[in-house]
């Protein structure tokens, strides 16, 4: 025969000691034939002690020994009871998986989403064509006001930070490129290479990749807590086509958008080759024009500005199709959001390498 | 009972609260006794939910003085506050779960975070309090986003009971549920009040759960309470605003049950 006197204040405050305390009686407890629990004492009770005290009978119980609770305030009897009554069924617990069977399921999944990423994308497209379509032939339904008001926020907003940052990266190339080029004697060739380099390839990428982490990340978080607070089920309920209200004035904005910025940033970064070349290399701007007369063609800037809208097209349909896929949860607005700028810049990366292609075969 | 006046749960007195020039609650005096369930009613935005999280010390006050269990609130991000946040559970209006955390580690948190203890205990006691509030074991492992408007409620109740608070407040418990999930609601919680012992803080525009919960029920408008006492005693009263909020024609229906 165990007799138990718990005593003074069994609450949620003292957890660390009961624990202890109702650990150190468990042996005891599987040892003896009976045991009594006399309340008597208790002071204070709240769930998490009244649960402690309940183990213990069910402890002795389950060894098939009797128990008894005696002494139990009025006060605290509702409570004893209802504890009594708690976990009594123990949830199944889950399979255990073969790790390797997760990983290949793990692989399969991941093909399976990249499929599903793909329709997305072109669903989207499809989308965006026909509100398009919509657009053409019926121009009044066209979002003027929403069009300019983006294209201020993408086009104008961002020339400050796309100027600087391709600033930068001109004045960085160009510096490199004398560093390097002075040990052969070619240091005039810096301009050749700061010409091409950023009217075909670096100007637009670079401003590609700013606006899809800054416009891009944007649409994605406005669409996607515009879908959490039901306001797109509320567009197509009133018979409008969120696309076309919505989706198309973005993408629209962002392909005249990226061009605009792409010239801007391309003549930013010329700007700051020149000033390095002409303070670091010696060369003044008048020697750095005329060499760069003759070391561009217009091809060249053609190459650049016509992968520009393209790269637009991909970022905002991207930016959108993620914002539409953001569940209830504010976990899943920043997983779209991620997931849409690391998705736009990657896609942004490979045209760019299907654009090299496809120059390089046309002859460009 | 030894004392002719009962202990006091939440004392509140003279309190100023407003934002700007707009004054929102104008000298407030409110007594919520121990152990009963006081249900606050007011105008959409008179000033109820700003009221409740004064208390609570979310809002910060002008003037006046709260008390809490005897313990006196100091003013928003006081340390006095947080060691309050264990006497007191809050349910939020929608619920306010943790989003990126399953149910049963929504109802772990507060335990987690003020204990000590071994998590065989933990899950223990988190199963125990979703089993209180009638959810099962099963639903510990969903995530909010998964939940039904009813269960997200009790989902919240359970982890503003989760240290076995001595007060809890309720932001309109039973908005956004059917008639039958609100009246389940409503047991619920009585049922709680009881086994725990709770007092129990309650806003509300529920006339139903105003009558059948509430011990008491507080009226505030212009930002002061005008009437207080049994429903009873609320239908009686001359105040016009409260004469229109229990005689309208929505309250019709408590008519013959309270008189």
């Amino acid at each position: 025969m165990l007799e138990l006197r718990p005593a003074g204040s069994w609450t949620a405050a003292n957890v660390t000691r009961l624990e202890m305390l109702s650990g150190a009686v468990a042996a005891q407890l599987d040892r003896s034939k009976a045991v009594r629990l006399d309340m008597t004492g208790v002071r204070e009770l709240d769930t998490l002690g009244a649960w402690l005290l309940e183990k213990m009978s069910r402890r002795a119980i389950s060894a098939g020994h009797h128990a008894d609770v005696v002494g139990v305030a009025d006060n605290y009897a509702g409570l004893i009871e209802e504890v009594g009554c708690v976990n009594r069924h123990n949830p199944v617990p889950a399979p255990v998986l073969n790790p390797i069977l997760v990983k290949v399921s793990d692989v399969g999944r991941a093909a399976i989403g990249a499929m599903e990423d793909l329709t997305v994308f072109l669903q989207m497209l499809g989308a965006l064509c026909s509100a398009i379509y919509g657009v053409l032939r019926r121009p009044r339904s066209l979002r003027v006001t929403s069009l300019f008001y983006q294209l201020y926020k993408v086009g104008f907003l961002a020339i400050p930070i796309v100027v600087l940052i391709t600033f930068l990266i001109g004045a960085i190339i160009a510096q490199q490129g004398i560093f390097h080029f002075r040990k052969f004697g070619a240091d005039s060739y810096v301009v050749d290479m700061v010409g091409i380099l950023v009217l075909r390839e670096l100007g637009v990428l670079i401003v590609a990749i700013m606006v899809a982490g800054r416009s891009g990340s944007a649409y994605t978080a406005e669409l996607g807590s515009m879908k959490m607070r039901e306001e797109i089920d509320a567009l197509s309920t009133m018979g409008l086509d969120p696309v076309e209200v919505l989706i198309l004035p973005r993408i629209v904005a962002l392909v005249c958008a990226l061009p605009i910025l792409t010239f801007i940033g391309s003549m930013a970064a010329l700007y700051g080759g020149c000033l390095v070349a002409w303070f670091y290399g010696g060369m003044g701007p008048a020697i750095f024009i005329a060499r760069l007369h003759d070391a561009v063609s217009v091809t060249s800037f053609e190459v650049g500005m016509i992968k520009a809208p393209f790269m637009a097209l991909v970022i905002g349909i991207v930016a959108c199709s993620e914002g539409l896929r953001v569940k209830g949860s504010a976990e899943s607005l920043g997983k779209r959001t991620t997931t849409s700028v690391v998705k736009s810049i990657f896609l942004v990366i490979v045209l760019d390498g299907l654009f090299a292609v496809f120059f390089a075969s046309v002859g460009m | 009972m030894p004392e002719l006046t009962p202990q006091l749960a939440i004392r509140v007195s003279d309190l100023v609260v407003g934002f700007g020039r707009h004054v929102v609650i104008d000298h407030l005096s409110l007594d919520v006794r121990r152990g009963e369930i006081l249900g606050l009613v007011g105008a959409s935005g008179g000033g109820k939910s700003v009221l409740m999280r004064t208390i609570i010390g979310l809002i910060p006050r002008q003037s006046g003085t709260i008390e809490v269990m005897g313990a006196a609130i100091g003013d928003t991000h006081d340390r006095s506050n947080r060691n309050a946040a264990g006497r007191w559970g809050i349910l939020f209006q929608q619920g306010a779960l943790f989003s990126s955390l399953t149910v049963r580690q929504n109802v772990q948190f507060p335990l987690r975070e003020n204990l000590v203890l071994s998590d065989t205990l933990m899950d223990e006691i988190a199963t125990a309090k979703l089993e209180m509030v009638g959810l099962k074991p099963e639903d510990g492992d969903k995530f909010p986003a998964e939940l039904s408007g009813g269960m997200t409620k009790r989902v919240a109740l359970a982890r503003a009971l989760a240290l076995d608070p001595a007060i809890v407040f309720l932001d309109e418990p039973t908005s956004g549920l059917d008639p039958i999930a609100a009246g389940d609601f409503d047991v619920l919680i009585k049922t709680l009040q009881k086994t725990l012992g709770l007092t129990v803080f309650m806003v509300t525009h529920d006339l139903a759960s105003l009558n059948t919960v509430c011990d008491r029920v507080a009226a505030l408008a212009d930002g002061k309470i005008v009437a207080i006492g049994p429903m009873r005693e609320l239908l009686q009263s001359e105040h016009p605003w409260v004469r229109a909020y229990f005689h309208g024609k929505r309250s019709l229906m408590l008519q013959p049950k309270a008189s």
